[in-house]
């Protein structure tokens, strides 16, 4: 039977997870197919249509799809759910809700953030924040899966999927889009950056936040994050913060400004490439993760790397 | 009108979790346990509506072996004014407590369940939205604020790039994310007053649920761990390293 991977998108463009996503969802079966459920949702469905390894895209277009209302999304994907032996989802936002929704509809269990597939009905997945793996088999008919990005390759485009309608499932009725407010910046996406220049409490206070990190990540051309201390003080917003509740990310170089280092944020940043910590504490725990460390004062410290920086 | 609120036994949030060397599952053997933190959050947001005047009772639920009775009892404490346990020592996965958590709510008919959203041992992130499926109510996960009026609720919630505000109508179920709110402690006269609150016990079977696990643990190990690296001693170090080394810049 065939794979179904749920895109993730605006419409216009499929979001980068989709592509992680489709990646694992290859490792389950040979078939994938992709679900593009939104509203004038035809850009993005080509755009699913291109990614290699998609045998074929299946369009639900209707405008109570077009803002990803769970439970509008959930029965769009359980009109065609029995079709299929896996769907997965990415581990979004929108994916995490909708998933357990799909699973419990069909009385199977869901795996979340799936890292790894070992095999069509096992899957490795952290638990406890990342201080435990655990690899669970699905005895179930259909395995329901969010997907952790950074557990996987994102798959190539270059692909040439057929793109099919499919009839849009009624409005539930049940609930409406009000409005969303999205951080607007011109710095990459967290999800997306190779670079992330993180901050923690730190740096202070909001001002020392956006004066200090944000000249090194424009020279940097990275992602601000920030530790969950540093959006509950209200430095920045939340979307900022990585951690077991916030994003989880792997960047090529994460540079973790001022952070000390909880579990819950090393959760969700221990899988970058290169990790680099400046802090004044030198017993920060950030420190037994980092691969390089600089113990001293940020503000004096992170200047100097931006006039180093511009030297080299 | 009635809010339930659901409340889970887990390792405490300061304890750094450590895997069984027989690679069965996590030692929670003389660790100390404590209410899930977004159960919290959960329990104090369903309070802060009834001291609005939206909701008139807090009905807190568990499911788990007898000791979910304390965490029962720090809902009770924190202000909850009634608590039901599911009792069973069988391992609960989220399919089977959110078919637990759905015939207590058949039984108590709330028009308003709130569960925190994710525990932080599984982080399955998951009970909740399969409640609301089995209910078929509509949901509203991650919320950082929610307003009762007029037989909806309207819910900012905190998704990837920001916030998103939707409206649901009542029966419906809200998760809690971390800025929804910050929960109370509870004070000494409470703890005291909690023990005499009621607290009702039932088993699956009484319920008629059957609890059958799903997914088969084959074994938890360690993460791969990362090796602490080298402190440099200055900036103009750090950037060598960084470009001949790592070579990531």
């Amino acid at each position: 039977m065939a794979i179904l991977v749920i895109a993730e998108h605006d419409n216009a463009t499929v979001k980068g997870p989709t592509l992680n996503t489709v990646t694992a969802a290859s490792k389950c079966g040979s078939e994938v197919h992709v679900l593009v459920a939104g509203h004038q949702c035809s850009a993005a469905a080509s755009a699913a249509a291109g990614i290699a390894g998609v045998a074929k895209v299946l369009v639900a277009d209707a405008a109570h799809l077009a803002d990803g209302l769970a439970e509008n999304l959930a029965a769009q994907v359980l009109a065609i759910a029995r079709n299929y032996s896996h769907i997965l989802f990415p581990a979004t936002a929108c994916g995490k809700s909708v998933a357990p929704r799909v699973a419990a509809q069909l009385d199977v269990a869901q795996v979340s953030e799936v890292t790894k597939v070992d095999g069509a009905d096992t899957f490795e997945r952290p638990i406890y924040a990342g201080n435990a793996m655990a690899t669970v088999q699905s005895v179930d008919p259909i395995k329901v899966l969010t997907v952790r990005a950074t557990g996987f390759d994102a798959a190539a485009t270059g692909g040439s999927a057929s793109v099919e309608a499919v009839v849009a499932v009624a409005d539930q009725g049940l609930s409406r889009f009000v409005s969303r407010e999205l951080t607007k910046s011109s710095r990459p996406e967290l999800g997306a950056a190779k670079i992330i220049v993180s901050g923690g409490r730190g740096l202070g206070s909001s001002e020392n936040f956006h004066q200090v990190l944000e000249p090194l990540a424009d020279k940097l051309g990275a992602a601000l994050g920030a530790s969950r201390a540093a959006v509950d003080s209200g430095y920045v917003s939340n979307d900022y913060q990585v951690g077991q509740t916030g994003k989880i990310v792997a960047p090529q170089l994460y540079l973790a400004v001022g952070i000390s280092g909880a579990i819950q944020h090393l959760a969700g940043m221990k899988d970058s490439k290169v990790i680099v910590a400046i802090n004044k504490d030198p017993e920060a725990p950030i420190f037994q993760v980092a691969d390089y460390g600089v113990v001293g004062d940020l503000f004096q410290l992170v200047p100097e790397l931006i006039s180093e920086l511009g030297n080299a | 009108m009635k809010a339930l609120v659901a409340v889970k036994r887990v390792i405490d949030y300061n304890v750094k979790p450590r895997v069984k060397a027989d690679g069965t599952g996590v030692d929670l053997a003389n660790v100390k346990m404590s209410m899930n933190p977004f159960d919290e959050i959960a329990v104090e947001e369903a309070l802060r509506l009834r001291e609005a005047g939206a909701v008139t009772e807090v009905v807190a639920v568990s499911c788990g072996p007898v000791a979910c009775q304390e965490t029962l009892r720090t809902a009770l404490a924190m202000g909850a004014d009634r608590a039901v346990l599911v009792q069973t020592d069988a391992e609960l996965q989220p399919l089977a407590v959110a078919k637990l958590i759905k015939a207590v709510c058949d039984k108590e008919q709330p028009q308003l369940a709130i569960l925190g959203k994710q525990a932080i041992d599984d982080d399955a992130n998951q009970t909740g939205q399969m409640l609301a499926a089995l209910l078929g109510w509509p949901q509203a996960t991650f919320a950082s604020k929610v307003v009762l009026a007029g037989g909806e609720a309207t819910v900012t919630r905190e998704v990837d790039g920001g916030l998103e505000t939707v409206v649901v109508k009542l029966p419906a179920l809200v998760t809690g994310d971390l800025r929804l709110n910050t929960p109370r402690y509870a004070t000494l006269p409470n703890i005291m007053k909690a023990k005499k609150k009621p607290l009702d016990t039932f088993t699956p079977e009484d319920l008629g649920v059957d609890i059958t696990p799903r997914l088969k643990t084959l074994k938890v190990a360690e993460p791969a761990g990362r090796k602490a690296g080298i402190v440099v001693p200055d900036v103009k170090t750090l950037v060598e390293k960084l470009k001949n080394e790592a070579k990531v810049i």
